[in-house]
């Protein structure tokens, strides 16, 4: 029994996700085999090699796998599913967009967002934005899943030696084509994998006011998050968002400010490990989920909170 | 251009669920439903294409019981033309309600099909990008903005860095993401008006797809609850829990 595994990359470094992907596939048992597809992406493919628990990696470098469509990774995935029980992808926009695709095209259900392996057939995963836990069963003859990262912890990235394995097949999507890119820059720690995270709401004000995060965030190393309702109101980008709809964290620390706490918002955050929330309503729902919450007016207690750091 | 849009009843978003005490589901008695509020984005959208003129009909179609009836009649008020119903009493997982689209898709010749990234009840984000590989059609998911031209879609989509845009060829799929648009609400003339539309009522057998699923629910059990915290009376008193007793900050 073998399991394939699709990388998340930008083709200069394999994005984190895919570690902790490697490692619920290393729980369902198997050897575990990664897909790499990208362009120019060799310096992904030497740190695949390397991740503890790979035994294979399937090199696809192509230009037409630069931007990871869909179409053209899906039916690449299909050619090589013959052999493996599972496929699996991390629970990323990539992941997401790829993935049922790939189901479909197989004839086979797809388990989303999974945060634990019972059994080779049975797994773990939230519904109602987290609100119930369901725990399902596949009789499928091929397992296609992705992974919420922050249910599983992350492989080492040493101590692994896998063989490379070059793929032939070119497969280009004559029906999807990229256009452009926007990325926001950011020097902090990617936010699905920070330790710690400080997200402000719509209690900011404005955009200018989420500076006001920046001095903490500094200084405990953590990454920026935002509630809907501030990324809605134009304070920062969406790809802050945390949330049902936006990202999952579970940092050892998570800071909500200026967060009222809603059924969506907490469905991306009420698995960190300790939560702290700062409001001045005190009937605020963040509360009820807060191991330690401060009731005060976020622009007393945030700067006075950064000094005391 | 012929613009279809899936839409799914779902229990409110504003609604906390409750497991039921035997662990099989969660309860959905007597509990409000509602549009799903992506599918609510896809019909805006669909309806401000047929403003722009780049759309000639809008189609709306729900797979379910007949009270997604109800569903759809909101969907007519909000300015779709047509419904049509895939009535079935089975819990359908997302292939099946993908092949089901699909068929009503290929039936109707839609040069454009629209629907929501996923749904707030089973968090799937799958039955879009399962229509577009059932039909061999590209897709664009996620998508914060989409222009009809030339026989394309530009796309540009939510991603986990930022955006990116895509242009794909019609017959296309389009999923939709929150920002894509503020759904307006329905009027009442126009809610009356919507109960003389046309609303078709078809089976599964209609498009020879055997419904079902591959995959059971062993059990459904709520979350592990948080231990109660504790408010803190001054940001000193929270600097030092979080030091000495959660051991979070050094």
């Amino acid at each position: 029994m073998s399991i394939l595994v699709l990388a998340e990359h930008d083709n200069q470094s394999l994005k984190p996700a895919t570690l902790n992907t490697i490692t619920a596939a290393s729980q369902i048992g198997g050897d575990v085999h990664l897909l790499v597809a990208g362009f120019e992406c060799q310096t992904v493919i030497t740190q695949a090699t390397k991740v503890a628990g790979v035994s294979k990696v399937l090199s696809a470098d192509n230009a037409v796998y630069e931007h990871q469509l869909a179409e053209n990774i899906a039916k690449l995935v299909v050619e090589l599913a013959q052999g493996y029980s599972h496929i699996l992808a991390p629970a990323t926009t990539t992941g997401k967009n790829t993935l049922p695709r790939v189901a479909a095209l197989l004839d086979v259900a797809q388990l989303s967002d999974v945060i634990k392996v019972e059994s080779a057939d049975t797994f773990v995963r939230p519904i109602y934005a987290g609100n119930a836990i369901a725990t399902v069963k596949s009789s499928d003859s091929v397992k296609v899943i992705t992974v919420r990262a922050t249910g599983f912890d992350a492989a080492a990235e040493e101590g692994g030696d896998a063989q490379t394995e070059v793929l032939s097949q070119v497969i280009a999507s004559e029906k999807s084509r990229f256009v452009s890119e926007q990325l926001a820059e950011s020097d902090r720690p990617e936010l699905t994998a920070a330790s710690v995270v400080i997200s402000g709401g719509r209690g900011m004000g404005s955009g200018d006011n989420f500076k006001l995060l920046d001095g903490i965030a500094d200084k405990l190393g953590a990454a920026i998050g935002a509630s809907r309702a501030a990324v809605d109101a134009g304070f920062v980008p969406n790809d802050l968002q945390v949330g049902q709809t936006g990202k999952t964290v579970a940092p050892e620390l998570y800071i909500a400010v200026g967060i009222s706490g809603a059924i969506q918002h907490l469905a991306g955050m009420k698995d960190s490990k300790v939560i702290v929330a700062i409001n001045k309503d005190e009937d605020a729902p963040i509360f009820q989920v807060a191991d330690y919450g401060l009731v005060a007016d976020l622009f007393d207690a945030v700067p006075e909170l950064e000094k005391s750091l | 251009m012929k613009v279809l849009v899936s839409v799914k009843r779902v229990i409110d978003y504003n609604v906390k669920v409750r497991v039921k005490a035997d662990h099989s589901a969660v309860d959905l008695t007597n509990v409000k439903m509602s549009m799903n509020p992506f599918c609510e984005i896809a019909v805006e959208e669909a309806i401000r294409l047929k403003e722009k003129g780049v759309a000639d009909e809008v189609v709306v179609v729900s797979v379910g019981s007949k009270s997604c009836q109800e569903t759809l009649r909101t969907a007519l008020a909000l300015g779709a033309d047509r419904a049509i119903q895939v009535e079935t009493e089975d819990g359908l997982d997302s292939l099946s309600v993908a092949k089901l689209l699909a068929g009503v898709a290929k039936d109707e010749a839609a040069d454009l099909i629209i629907m929501g990234k996923q749904s707030i009840d089973s968090d799937n984000n799958q039955t879009g990008q399962m229509v577009a590989a059932l039909l061999d059609y590209p897709q664009a998911t996620f998508a914060s903005e989409v222009i009809v031209e030339n026989g394309e879609a530009k796309v540009t989509r939510e991603i986990d860095g930022g955006l990116q845009t895509l242009a794909i060829t019609l017959p296309a799929v389009v999923t939709t993401d929150l920002r894509l648009n503020e759904p307006r609400f329905a009027s009442l003339p126009n809610i009356m008006k919507a109960k003389k539309k046309p609303l078709d009522v078809k089976t599964p057998a209609d498009f020879g797809v055997e419904v079902g699923s591959n995959v059971s629910i062993v059990s459904v059990t709520p979350p592990p609850e948080r231990a109660a915290g504790i408010k803190v009376g001054s940001v000193s008193e929270l600097v030092d829990k979080l030091k000495n007793e959660a051991k979070v900050v050094s």
